[in-house]
């Protein structure tokens, strides 16, 4: 990564001298007119160079729709991040597999989000937010990411594994190393750190798996697994194993963990919003989603072309690596009514990209909405103001689009 | 038009009058019909207007393509009778047919 370098002008550097896939854009929260002058002037842009080799990058939303719809063309093989496998840790996973073998492992862990594991785990996940707010700090300047957006996803994604609760903070730490190598996204951990955590996340897995074994009944993700035969003999395959036990942890974890953070950005930087909030506590639901279109907590999933295509006058060749950037995609205001801007009570806020569509759309997303709900609903029965006081960090990925810092202080 | 009944998880029963040649989700959205989503806006991409057609209806409603079928294959709620709403087109022939939602979109 050229971090010597200033980023480049985004109006005046010709388009082939932008590299949207810079890590320091989202580091630094200076995205936005990149992407506006792609979808502008080169909607299905072909980069040529970058430290993840030659890409193209997709930007409108309905671009990206059909790009993602098309699983026939557009492969999620070998891996749905721009950089490449790690050869050292050569996983697998179902988000990155095509049809039939995707269904079949998908359907396994898919009853994890049912309508009736959804209903009972309402209950569960009001105490835990009703526990976690009573015990923050009035007047006092603390960290949101900690104390409540991992501290609540956490808890979470200890439920839906039946992970041992104490030990949870090592899910989070797993969570944070999965994609977090300069080569596949941009990010700042080394590859021994992550080989070494993530081979105690396959041991620690591994072992949970076999002391599971034979217990009836159980709705957990690994019980599920277990029970489903497509899935029973997963163990056996460490790779396919730990993909999938990484894949569930960043997917029930680090995108509602930084929005559960980016919502309150969003509603301190626009305070009218705020007021709307405070006017109409039944706005929530709605907000919610605009909060994760606001947030887009995976900026891009990548595809690789499986044959040459004609794409929007665009020839794509078999092999190119296809980036759809949904947080473009989630701008686009030719889909979205202005799009640039935080709207709470917007007409049609489901109608946005951050799931992503066709058959990889996101299993949690009803559990993801659900949790940001409830919390949104407890925050408002507590407290009149959520205050930001300090800049945010921002995590250095073009991939996990998250927070490690969000100053706050809490009034009544 | 032709009258169709979509009856929510509930049982709350809205019959309305369909437009022929829009699809069945649109017909619903346009007359408020809750418990279709619609996140993709229609386009056989997202799996949120699911729906299930009536015993003797599912011949009139046809049968989704691979698209669609790979859509449903991924709902835990999938049933023989699944149908994703934005792909059925209302014609004429569907007057007096009954649609039933799911619990949840998802």
């Amino acid at each position: 990564m050229n971090t010597a370098t200033q980023l480049p002008d985004p109006w005046s550097t010709p388009l082939e001298q932008i590299d949207v896939s810079d890590p320091r854009l989202y580091e630094q929260d200076t995205w936005r007119p990149y992407f506006e002058r792609l979808r502008k002037e080169d909607p299905v842009h072909y980069q040529a160079s970058s430290p993840f080799g030659p890409f193209w990058s997709v930007t409108r939303f309905e671009d990206i729709v059909a790009v993602d719809s098309n699983h026939a063309v557009f492969s999620s093989e070998p891996t749905i991040l721009i950089g490449d496998l790690d050869d050292k840790i050569p996983t697998e996973m179902f988000i990155a597999m095509d049809p039939p073998k995707h269904d079949i492992q998908r359907r396994a862990v898919q009853p994890v989000v049912a309508p009736k594991n959804l209903a009972d785990m309402e209950l569960l996940i009001r105490s835990r937010v009703i526990e976690i707010l009573d015990n923050l700090p009035l007047g006092e300047t603390f960290n949101w990411v900690d104390e409540v957006s991992i501290n609540l996803t956490t808890q979470m994604l200890a439920t839906l594994f039946d992970f041992p609760f104490e030990q949870r903070h090592k899910l989070t730490y797993w969570s944070d190393i999965a994609a977090g190598t300069p080569e596949m996204a941009g990010g700042d951990v080394n590859d021994e750190e992550r080989y070494t955590g993530l081979m105690d996340c396959l041991e620690t897995f591994t072992r949970i798996w076999h002391e599971r074994k034979g217990r009836e009944g159980g709705f957990d993700l690994i019980s599920l697994l277990q029970r489903d035969p497509n899935t029973a003999d997963m163990v056996d395959r460490p790779m396919e194993f730990l993909g999938n036990i990484g894949l569930l942890i960043v997917g029930g974890n680090d995108t509602t963990r930084n929005s559960a953070s980016g919502g309150v950005l969003a509603l301190n930087e626009n305070p009218g919003e705020y007021d709307k909030l405070r006017a109409n506590p039944g706005l929530i639901p709605g907000m919610v989603s605009e909060i994760i279109r606001w947030q887009t907590p995976l900026a891009h999933m990548r595809r690789t072309a499986k044959q040459d295509i004609e794409f929007q006058g665009k020839q794509i060749k078999q092999g190119d690596k296809v980036v759809m950037w949904y947080i473009s995609g989630n701008r686009d205001s030719s889909a979205i009514d202005n799009a640039d801007q935080f709207i709470i009570d917007r007409a049609n806020p489901r109608h946005h990209i951050s799931f992503g569509f066709g058959i990889h759309r996101c299993m949690g997303n009803r559990l993801a909405e659900m949790q940001l709900r409830i919390l949104w609903e407890e925050v408002m029965q507590r407290f009149s103001f959520v205050e930001v006081v300090g800049d945010p960090v921002r995590v250095k990925s073009n991939f996990v689009r998250g927070y490690s810092s969000l100053p706050v202080r809490l009034h009544r | 038009m032709p009258k169709v009944t979509l009856i929510e998880f509930n049982g709350q029963d809205h019959t309305i009058e369909a437009e022929a040649g829009k699809s069945l989700m649109q017909s619903a959205i346009d007359n408020g019909v809750p418990g279709i989503d619609a996140d993709c806006g229609g386009a056989c991409a997202c799996g949120t207007c699911h729906c299930f057609v009536d015993g003797e209806w599912q011949e009139v409603a046809g049968e989704g393509d691979a698209m669609e079928e790979a859509m449903l294959g991924m709902r835990p709620d999938r049933a023989d009778n699944s149908r994703l709403s934005c792909q059925i087109e209302v014609t004429d022939a569907m007057d007096g047919m009954v649609v039933r939602l799911p619990e949840y979109q998802m």
